[in-house]
């Protein structure tokens, strides 16, 4: 077992370097050890932030199975072939800098009672306080014939950036001119909400530059767009009229995985490249804890803290939590759930109460062809009465229309996000 | 900063805002912390990304630009719905806050 004198052994070499990065804010009162389970836009984000803030005084393992952290936000490039896997992929190194244990391992399991986790390959690790930030997972039970890895392999989510990223390209790339793409879109609350739609735009750009007879069919099970609707419809209308067919109200029920077929309630439609975003739900290890989910999916947390509304000394960031008033599950808001949490924590570590008034904001930027964007922005406060945060009256817009320039900040936005989560 | 000094300047905040005193210490760093996805951690942006970097910057730089983007004077793609989010006493304190970052 790890504890905390063994973990300050380990972290010896670089832990003088870690002091150094802190702000000026001087020597925090915070002690403890904060383990965090996965390395994502929240996970990381809290692990160095908690290093940040404290100085150096509170220790942080995170346990990250991946060796490697690959972006969702701009993965939809690299499927319509405008990036490449290396553009959105980060190391982890720059989170050993700030003094965070990085160790790639799996979570067999959470103790909130012992506070004790337990990982596939390392035995188990202490904790004062956990921040679990495991993304989502699907839930195969609503589409029963992709439930095996080997149908999985056929017909791809690409809803989790890394292999499967690469393999939806090449499936595009093997597809014929004349042929059809279509992609499912599970009911809201989902990863990422404009993510489908700017998913079906760069493809139709692909198809057009490239393949111009093909088709992209867009099955979405909402009854319309759900994010940016006004602005991706002109798109879809001014751009690739002939290309996008969009069906509203087109809930999937199983796929025909031979025949790469999506079966609807009453209507069956056939693809030469079928993409199934399946309905999802916190990842698997927030469901294991203990952890109070609304409907069986979303864990409920205290917003001043992030801490489970019951598992108490257990964080939920990010896609995993259930969302308060108009908040996406975006990547953006897991950075601000990070750092919410972190602020929390050391303040609960030196025996503080959490800040009682934590903001956040949001940008999801979407590219509409390879060269405009659109985004949708809010700023949320937490609102005492209400116990939630809430989006400051008129404090949220999208973009007047496509545009040129945002497509270079949505770029920026990338590279200083990364920077601020992992470097 | 020391401790006596840090006391001293959060009472005059404090005062300066009328706010409730239960206000906490971080308050400013944990706002301020909500801009650096796109601006950076501590306002400090990756050189050539696009966009400003607020560290070092002048303090009554930043203030008349989130004064300006909130009532819409001053162009911009994104920066007038965001700064409505901010009250005169937020705008003041995340100003003061960049400000003091080195660039």
């Amino acid at each position: 077992m790890l504890n905390r004198r063994d973990f300050i052994k380990t972290l010896g070499a670089t832990a003088g370097v870690a002091t150094l990065g802190g702000c000026a804010g001087g020597a925090s009162k915070a002690r403890g050890h904060v383990v965090v389970v996965g390395g994502g836009y929240g996970g990381a984000t809290a692990a160095k932030y908690l290093r940040l803030w404290s100085n150096g005084s509170v220790d942080v393992t995170l346990i990250e199975r991946n060796t490697e952290f690959i972006s969702c936000p701009i993965s939809n490039l690299v499927i319509s072939g405008d990036k490449a896997l290396a553009d959105i992929t980060v190391s982890y190194e720059g989170l050993r800098k700030w003094g965070v244990r990085v160790v790639h391992d799996s979570v067999l399991g959470i103790d909130a009672e012992k506070r004790t986790i337990k990982l596939e390959k390392g035995g188990e690790i202490n904790y004062d306080r956990a921040i679990l930030s495991p993304g989502v997972d699907f839930l195969w039970d609503q589409v029963p014939a992709l439930k095996s890895a080997d149908a999985q392999a056929k017909i791809l989510h690409a809803w989790k950036a890394g292999p499967q990223t690469v393999a939806l390209r090449k499936q595009l790339e093997d597809l014929k001119d004349g042929g059809v793409y279509a992609l499912t879109i599970p009911k809201a609350p989902y990863r990422c909400p404009p993510g489908p739609y700017e998913r079906i735009s760069v493809i139709a750009d692909y198809f057009k530059r490239h393949k111009p007879k093909s088709k992209v069919i867009a099955l979405d099970a909402n009854p319309e767009v759900t994010s940016k609707k006004g602005l991706f419809t002109k798109a879809w209308d001014e751009l690739y009229k002939g290309i996008v067919d969009y069906r509203p109200n087109s809930e999937l029920r199983d796929v025909d995985v031979a025949n790469r077929t999506a079966i609807l309630e009453f209507d069956k439609v056939k693809a030469d490249v079928l993409n199934v975003v399946p309905p999802q739900r916190a990842g698997d290890i927030v469901a294991k804890s203990g952890a109070k989910l609304a409907n069986g999916r979303w864990a409920e947390v205290d917003w001043l803290s992030l801490e489970s509304v019951n598992a108490k000394g257990i964080h939920i960031l990010g896609d995993s939590t259930l969302s308060a008033p108009l908040m996406p599950k975006s990547g953006f808001m897991a950075n601000q759930h990070g750092k919410v949490a972190a602020a929390a924590i050391l303040n609960l570590l030196a025996g503080e109460a959490p800040n009682p008034e934590p903001f956040m904001t949001n940008t999801c930027y979407s590219f509409v062809d390879a060269k405009n964007v659109i985004h949708v922005a809010s700023v949320h406060r937490y609102d005492a009465e209400k116990k939630t945060l809430i989006v400051v009256p008129g404090a949220s817009g999208v973009s007047a229309q496509r545009n040129e320039i945002e497509a270079a900040y949505a770029i920026g936005w990338a590279k200083n996000i990364w920077a601020d989560a992992l470097a | 900063m020391n401790r006596t000094i840090r006391t001293a300047s959060l009472a005059a905040l404090v005062l300066v805002s009328g706010a409730a005193a239960a206000q906490d210490p971080n308050f400013t760093r944990n706002l301020a912390a909500t801009c650096a996805p796109c601006h950076g951690t501590n306002g400090k942006a990756i050189p050539g990304a696009g966009q400003v970097p607020l560290a070092g910057e002048a303090q009554e730089t930043i203030a008349s630009r989130l004064h300006e983007f909130r009532a819409g004077t001053r162009p911009a793609t994104i920066m007038h719905q965001i700064a409505k989010g901010y009250t005169d006493e937020q705008i003041k304190q995340l100003a003061a806050w960049f400000a003091a970052q080195k660039k």
